[in-house]
Order: C-alpha cells, then structure tokens, then sequence
C-alpha cells in the first residue's frame, strides 16, 4: 500500500491515512505521456480511411442553405473554457511543480485558482442546465452504436454507424471523465481549504476526524494525479493537426460548413437553415 | 509507542577526514544520510527514533572545515567552527560584534564548546508536536498540530505562518543575515553554489519539510562574511525564559550606519518569530535618512509586526517584537537616544 498511500501516527497512536503516494504523479504524467505517444503512433502507422474530397464537396453542394460559418461555441462558454483551463494549469503547476523539486509559496496561488476553478465550474453548470443543450455532452447506452462505427472506423474500416452530433464521442466520454474526477478535486479542495488560513473564514483543523480528513487528502491527492494524465490527453489533442479545427472552434467559436458536413452528423447537430431538421429544438441551434 | 531514549540506535558511523571524503559519502547515500556537525540538534531525533538514518556522516575529523579566516576584506568561517571559537576570535570580536554577541547568547557554555556556527543556522525547529513524531505538516503528514483551539504554542509563529506554525531557534541566523553573509554551499554533484544567507532559511510556504535550502547531497562548508558592515553600529538582543540556557522567544539583530544621528543604512532581522529569520526591509527602508530616536524607533517598531497573526497562546510576542526592533533603531544604556 506504501507505494499508492502514505501513512502517518496520531497523537494515540493510530495509523491514520496522510496522502496519496507522490509515486502516483508520475505514474499519472507516464500513463498520459505513453498514451499520447502511443495514439501518435497508430496515427502516424495506421492506414485511416479518409474522406475524398469530392465526398465533402458533393455533401456541401447538397446543403447550400446552411450558412458558411456554422457557430459552435458561444462566446459565454468559450470564456468559461479559457478561464477554466487557466485556473486548472495553475493548479496543477502550484500543485506539482513543487513536489518535481521547483520549489516556490504555492499554496496561496493554489487555493486562489481553486475558487476560480470552482466559481467557472457553478457558472457552467447552471449555463449548460438552462441555456445549452444539456445533454448534448453525456453519455449513455444509445451511444453503444455510435461507439462500435467509432473504433470500426479508427481501424480502417468504412462503416455507415452514427456520425457525432455536436460533441464526437471521445469528447463526451472525456468530459465525464472531468466531471468525476473535477468534482472530487473541488469537493476535497473546498474542504482542505478549512485548515488552512485565508481571509475567508476561520481555520478549523478539526472539523472532522483524522482518519476523515485522510480520507479527503487521499481523494484530492487521486484526483490530482488524475488529472495530470487526463490533463496531458487534452493538449494532446488540442494540437494535434487534425484536430486543430475544434481547438480553434473554441477560439474563434465556429466551424466552417464543410467541417460541419464532414464531422457531424446533421440529424443529431441541428443547425439554423437546415430545411430538413428532424430535430426542431431550438436549444441544440446553440 | 515505546522509545528508549538516551540509547543510540545503530546506524553505520562514517568519519571523512576531508571534505572531498564527505561529499563522496554523501553522494553515495543521498538522502539515507544524516551529516552530524555537533551534535546538539541530531542526538536528540536520533535516540527519540524519530529520525532513522542508515548512515550518518561525522564531520567532526574535516579540519578544513573550521576556523576563522580573513578574506576578500571580509571573513569566511569554517562550517564545523564551534560557537566557542566564533566568540573568541579576536577579528569576530573587533569587526563582528554583533555575531559575536549572537553566538555567545546560544545555549550554554559546555554546549558552544560542542555546537558549530554550521550547525547552529542549519539546525531544526524546537516545535514539540513535530520532534515528538507527530505526523505533522512539517514531518508529511496533513495537520499542524501547534495550530488548533487547544495547542500549546507559546513559542511558535506570528508571521510568515503557511499551514505550519514552527519558529526558527537560531541566534547566529539573524546576525549573518544582518551581516549580509553569504553561505558557501557544496554538492556531491559537483552543482556548487553560494547563496545569501537570507536566502538560506525557507519558509514553510516553500518547502513544509525543512528549514534551510540544503538538498541531500549537500554541504555547508563555510560562511562568508564580506567587510561592508564591518565596525557598523550592531545591535543583538535575545528574549528567552531562562537567562542561563535556552532558546529565543524572540531575537532581533541589526547593523546600522549612522551620520551623526541620522540612519544612513541598516540591515534588521528579527528571529523566532517566524519559521525563517525576517529580514524587515520595510522597517530599513522607513527608517533610512531618519533621525535616530524614539520617534523614529517608534513607528519602526509598530511597522514591524504589521500582518502579525498571533496564535492562542503567543500574544506576547506581537509587543516583544515591536519593542525589540525599536530598541534596535534607539539603543539602550550608553548607546540611546536622548
């Protein structure tokens, strides 16, 4: 267990449960980085069906009525995706770059990106419950068909399955990763943040046992870890090439016709001007 | 848990002869080795068994380590110098008296014979919860148990407090900060390097699990004192329960330089007050071009303990302070201001 947890004696005695082993924050950036280098290399080996062009220009053709910049991301939720990631680098630089031996008075930064953090993510909840498509971005079992054409098309195959509605699959599963593991980083943080000072409240080391306390150094310090991996995973994709075009959608907040064409599937991402909408919810128009 | 006190526990001896031997030694070990200078900090964690080492390296038979030399205007003392001869050496006494003084206020006769200057400003925290093996902050663990509604803290932190409330318990510290001495690091690695000694001592802030920026594998093989403050108007004065013997509820140490009496410059640095020696470079600043009186001294001081936090039992030492940094800037005896 030493190599996961890290233990420590109360004032009686008892063993009580201190942190996770920091052996888990390498393990964390050596998943992320292995998988990163091992998705880059299948990408780079793998022969990938990719779309004629004349396919694309053929479907655009068709649709002329959609407009020539499709609007993906409100500016709203592009702030909120900008002010997130700043707040979430911060914290994982003021968490980590420490304990890699860098050492600088983190924990005020720290806790001060954790409000941000945590502010960024109510104000996305209540936008995406009340003013986007909120379930546009889970997942669930109707999503098994689009899974299975998913991995047939990564390998090679030409299948006719599900394309994506607004948020591909790998995106969707991605964000209820975060979800997960962002709320527990937040609660345990929250909560950590009773025992140490601030200007914000009184300190008070004892608000639960120490074994509870263990508990929720022990679900931040996972969740930490966690997120250097899931964090890694993220850029990684952000820059890759191919999907450059959703990393500048979230700068610029559109898409282009055609990458609409080619990457969604319209019946599931309904758009303004599209005639043909068997979806006629004006909340998936966001 | 049962510890046997005063029984040494084993652990392999290493005795280097020269200071090349005990770099090799600490490359070899790393952070499995524990470097004993006098003594006086490491027997206490290592007969409790708080601390358990594997190997543990003896500087004691390094003479390149000790000594007081004159150089570059100034003087570099040898790590393994025991405060005894710090005190003695007529060029401390004449140029350094406020290190002198400083060094002379440690403890107690029969342990300045034994305590080293290296030792004195590398030595740990006297906080009780951490040195009886609490898993506390500053031992890994997630609490600090010297901060909580029922601890007893009367020794512990008023400023610069980050989660952990422990005080730095030297006397030589403030005195070469206010000195404006530089530590002579050196590593197994070869990465040598020479730091401020303001520089030196980390707040909990930064590292929560030491005291100095020492990493495993390094040495503190000298101090350099350079000669600017040489004869400067010095100032050390230590606050203690026992005169005889023990350690600073709070010490202040200062260098100034005067025209007349008007503050040209000054270094002040206040200690046991926080888990590194302050320098208060707010206060030198406030008081530099001033007259030095009580005026002067007065508002120095209430600058001084500005954002001071004290905890339930170390009120006291909001007022010490202060009035230690204003005796600082004033004098006593024949040295006051009218």
């Amino acid at each position: 267990m030493g190599y996961f947890l890290t233990f420590g004696h109360s004032p009686w005695g008892q063993q009580i449960l201190t942190h996770v082993s920091w052996n888990l924050l390498w393990a964390s950036a050596f998943a992320g980085v292995a998988f990163l280098v091992a998705h880059a290399s299948y990408m780079v080996l793998s022969a990938h069906r990719k779309r004629h062009p004349a396919e694309t220009d053929a479907m655009e053709a068709a649709r002329p009525d959609l407009p020539a910049r499709i609007p993906r991301h409100s500016g709203v939720a592009r702030a909120f995706h900008w002010v997130m990631a700043a707040s979430m680098l911060t914290l994982l630089t003021t968490a980590f770059l420490p304990i890699a031996g860098i050492k600088f008075a983190w924990v005020q930064w720290h806790w001060m990106a954790g409000l941000l953090l945590t502010t960024a993510i109510l104000f996305h909840v209540i936008h995406a419950s009340f003013f986007m498509d909120f379930w546009s971005i889970w997942v669930g079992p109707k999503d098994i068909p689009e899974l299975k054409a998913e991995v047939m098309r990564e390998f090679g195959h030409d299948v006719p399955g599900p394309k994506p509605g607004k948020y591909p699959l790998g995106n969707r599963l991605y964000h209820l990763a975060l979800v997960v593991v962002g709320l527990s980083v937040i609660a345990s943080g929250l909560t950590m943040m009773v025992r140490v000072r601030t200007p914000l409240f009184p300190r008070n080391p004892y608000l639960f046992a120490d074994s509870t306390w263990g508990f929720v150094y022990v679900t931040h310090g996972m969740a930490g870890v966690a997120l250097v991996g899931l964090v890694i995973a993220h850029v990684y994709f952000a820059v890759r090439p191919d999907k450059w075009w959703i990393t500048k959608a979230m700068i610029v907040g559109w898409i282009t016709r055609r990458q609409y064409l080619e990457h969604h599937d319209p019946a599931r991402w309904v758009v303004d001007g599209n005639p043909k909408s068997q979806i006629p919810n004006p909340k998936f128009q966001l | 848990m049962a510890v046997i006190r005063d029984v040494m526990p084993a652990f392999e001896l290493l005795q280097p002869t020269s200071t090349a031997d005990a770099l090799t030694l600490l490359g070899r070990y790393g952070s499995d080795a524990w470097i004993l200078a006098g003594g006086l900090d490491s027997f206490d964690w290592l007969k409790d068994r708080i601390k358990r080492p594997r190997y543990v390296i003896d500087l004691s038979g390094i003479d390149e380590l000790k000594g007081v030399r004159e150089r570059n205007g100034g003087v570099e003392i040898g790590a393994m110098t025991t405060l005894t001869d710090v005190v003695r050496h007529p060029i401390v006494r004449d140029r350094y008296a406020i290190l002198m003084d400083a060094a002379e206020s440690a403890a107690s006769p029969q342990i300045r014979n034994q305590g080293t200057i290296g030792g004195n400003v590398s030595q740990d925290t006297r906080c009780w919860y951490y040195r009886a093996g609490w898993s506390c902050y500053r031992a890994g663990g997630n609490i600090c148990y010297a901060d909580t509604p029922e601890s007893i803290n009367r020794e512990h932190a008023i400023l610069g407090a980050d989660r952990c409330v422990a005080v730095n318990p030297s006397d030589t510290a403030p005195a070469l900060i206010a000195l404006d001495a530089e530590m002579v690091l050196r590593s197994a690695s070869g990465d040598d390097r020479v730091v401020d000694a303001e520089d030196y001592f980390i707040g909990p802030g930064t590292d929560i699990t030491r005291m100095t920026v020492l990493r495993p594998g390094e040495l503190l093989t000298a101090i350099r004192i350079p000669g600017d403050w040489a004869g400067a108007r010095f100032y050390f004065e230590k606050v203690r329960d026992r005169q005889v013997w023990d350690f600073p509820l709070v010490n202040v140490a200062s260098a100034m330089v005067t025209s007349g009496e008007t503050i040209q410059n000054m270094r002040l640095v206040v200690n046991a007050v926080a888990a590194r020696p302050l320098r208060l470079v707010n206060v030198e600043q406030f008081v530099k071009g001033k007259p030095r009186n009580d005026q002067t001294a007065d508002a120095a001081g209430e600058m001084a303990i500005e954002g001071a936090q004290p905890l339930r039992f170390n009120a006291y030492k909001v007022p010490l302070m202060r009035n230690l940094v204003k005796r600082a800037i004033r004098g006593v005896g024949e040295w006051a201001t009218s």
